[in-house]
């Protein structure tokens, strides 16, 4: 048999392969852990934003960054920083007016968006791995072109990251005057990570630098993009850091507003 | 690791169960070969051993066996991957190796496909376009504003990134509307250009490359030879440039109250690049490098006595496939040679007659 330079013609067939892959290794393990890390989390969240209670420390001033700000007439009057707004009916969570858009801010995250197109979605649930749908159009058309929305959100979580440094500076002043325990170190970790995570948005990237055709004439913009471009790389660590120091801080501050623990006091 | 000894010359060493996909456009299926492996070699080599012992037939593309020319790609355990670059040692002793050809593009045979899909989304890519009056040989940029466009010119092309990309590998009807990963950074890397002065790139990216299509689910970054960051310094980027001009309410509604910015939105696979090259005098400039006239009133009073429109016999139109387009090769077209875009009657340099003007001293025609 001798080999030959096949013409090309017309419309040709794909190579017939039956099995829909061929990876050998445990390509379903990320999407799994995927699933449920986001699972627990959402479960969790759900839970604890429709408990309407133990969200506040009134003698160290510590307020769970899930019902900040408290804006309902359920609130507590001291948890309340921003006022009072809305009905307490039990299906409006107290932070109503930020909630929404840190959901839709991490929802149209780029690293989120990755995470369950392939874990929930299966479009697809790993390289070379086939789509689970017939289909396919992408973020071409409703309801996912909302997706180009991000930069919005990310305007939002610039404003509640204000708004949750704001609460972890007026933990340090408890009834008793200033004072540090490790509530307070929670709070704080929790906000420098929150902070981490909303610099490293690749939305905020771009606006900061990435838009520019030219770095030469605006270096500090330049030196700017440069220091996001480091941390976006992290965008996905920061991600899921976030979500467990979320957690955390609020489980935290649940169970010393239970009483189920006590806070270690430092200083007062 | 795995082999009894290093692969020393005519020492026999480990042999290694290979399933490789023969066949055609007409069917095949999956081949049993057991083959021996030395230390050091990565699977091309398996590929090229199995070549000059069981399967003198076997087809497959390769050249530079260095990872630089991007000819080798392949389908390693399910996994695009370049045969010369992947170390047989990633593998167990006992592991089946299964290679197949790239599963997004037709097979022509074995483990060659036929990736003309990709020349086709090239050709329609407009090229670099600098400002018109600019001439090759002035061209200044500084390294930091061309940083970013230099990552993508290191892509070798080996098309990986397009075949695993799931928006044409699991939906073929997509290809018509979608230009895959390879060119979101052909366009990311010229609409980031210091120099490039077109700036419909970002529309002619959602438009007509199909930018919308992907959902940033990274497989291309993943498989990427040469760790170029596709997704996050490429596509994602033309996201957010493309939101900037299409869904941003604050600049559609600073446009409507100020009327900046209105570039109008046609397709732009159709028109000449607006900015490719053109004579130094168009921009009525005098140009050192360009190898034009140095004294502009000279010029000007020159072009007074040309006449320019003269007649003369039409060329004949370029010889095109059914497509309508220019074949892609000489091998896809219906004659030897590759045929010329300016119709196969014109020869060049052109002859006098047949310019469509009139130098001062031709035809006696002075004004």
């Amino acid at each position: 048999m001798t080999s030959s330079a096949t013409r090309p013609q017309g419309v040709r067939a794909r190579a017939a392969i039956a099995a829909k892959t061929l990876r050998t290794d445990r390509w379903w393990f990320a999407p799994l852990i995927t699933v449920i890390g986001l699972s627990a989390w959402v479960a969790y969240a759900t839970v604890r934003v429709f408990m309407h209670k133990w969200y506040w420390v009134e003698e160290f001033s510590y307020l769970t960054p899930f019902y900040s700000p408290c804006v309902t007439d359920r609130c507590i009057p001291e948890a309340s920083h921003f006022g009072q707004y809305l009905p307490g009916w039990w299906i409006i969570p107290d932070a109503a007016f930020t909630l929404p858009f840190l959901l839709l801010f991490r929802l149209t995250c780029y690293y989120y968006r990755k995470a369950y197109y392939r874990s929930f979605w299966l479009s697809p649930p790993a390289c070379a791995v086939p789509d689970g749908h017939a289909s396919y159009s992408g973020e071409t058309r409703f309801p996912l072109i909302v997706q180009n929305s991000h930069r919005y959100f990310f305007y939002f979580a610039v404003i509640i990251s204000l708004i949750n440094s704001w609460d972890a500076i007026l933990a340090f002043n408890t009834p008793q005057g200033f004072g540090i325990g490790l509530g307070n170190l929670i709070l704080l970790g929790n906000v420098i990570m929150l902070w981490a995570y909303t610099i490293s948005c690749h939305s905020c990237r771009h606006i900061i630098g990435g838009r520019l055709k030219h770095f030469s004439k605006h270096p500090v913009r330049y030196r700017a993009w440069g220091y996001i471009s480091w941390l976006n790389v992290r965008h996905m660590q920061l991600a899921w850091i976030t979500l467990g120091t979320l957690a955390l801080t609020d489980f935290y501050v649940m169970s010393v507003a239970a009483g189920w623990i006590s806070d270690l006091r430092f200083i007062n | 690791m795995g082999t009894e000894t290093s692969g020393a010359p005519g020492k026999p060493a480990a042999k290694r169960q290979f399933r490789i996909w023969r066949g055609d456009a007409e069917g095949g299926d999956l081949q049993d070969y057991m083959v021996e492996v030395n230390e050091g070699e990565v699977v091309l080599d398996v590929i090229h051993r199995l070549q000059a012992t069981d399967a003198p037939d076997l087809a497959c593309r390769w050249n530079c066996k260095a990872g630089k020319c991007g000819s080798c790609s392949m389908e390693i355990n399910g996994m695009p991957k370049l045969g010369c670059m992947t170390r047989m040692s990633t593998f167990e002793e006992n592991e089946t190796i299964t290679v197949t050809p790239l599963r997004t593009f037709p097979v022509i045979r074995d483990l060659v496909t036929d990736v003309s899909f990709n020349y086709e989304k090239a050709r329609e890519t407009p090229a670099f376009a600098p400002p018109t009056d600019l001439a090759p040989g002035d061209y200044r940029m500084q390294q930091v504003d061309v940083e970013r466009s230099q990552e993508f010119r290191k892509c070798i092309e080996c098309f990986l990134c397009q075949t695993v990309c799931h928006v044409i590998r699991d939906h073929d009807e997509n290809k018509q509307a979608f230009s895959g990963p390879r060119y979101f950074i052909r366009a990311a890397e010229l609409d980031m250009h210091p120099l490039d002065a077109r700036t419909d790139r970002k529309d002619y990216a959602q438009t007509e490359q199909g930018l919308g299509f992907c959902n940033i689910t990274k497989c291309c970054t993943e498989v990427c030879p040469e760790h170029i960051k596709i997704t996050d310094n490429g596509i994602i980027p033309m996201k957010e440039r493309v939101v900037d001009r299409r869904y941003d309410p604050l600049v559609w509604l600073g446009s409507k109250i100020f009327r900046r910015g209105q570039v109008p939105q046609t397709s732009v696979t159709s028109e000449h690049s607006p900015g490719a090259v053109r004579s130094s005098a168009a921009g009525g400039g005098v140009h050192s490098h360009a190898g034009g006239s140095h004294d502009a009133q000279a010029e000007v009073q020159a072009q007074q006595g040309v006449n320019w429109h003269r007649e003369v016999p039409h060329p004949t139109a370029p010889a095109v496939d059914a497509s309508g387009k220019l074949p892609l090769t000489e091998l896809t077209f219906d004659r030897a040679a590759a045929p010329s875009p300016f119709g196969d009657d014109v020869t060049f340099p052109l002859p006098p007659e047949h310019l469509n003007f009139a130098h001062p001293t031709q035809d006696e025609r002075n004004h």
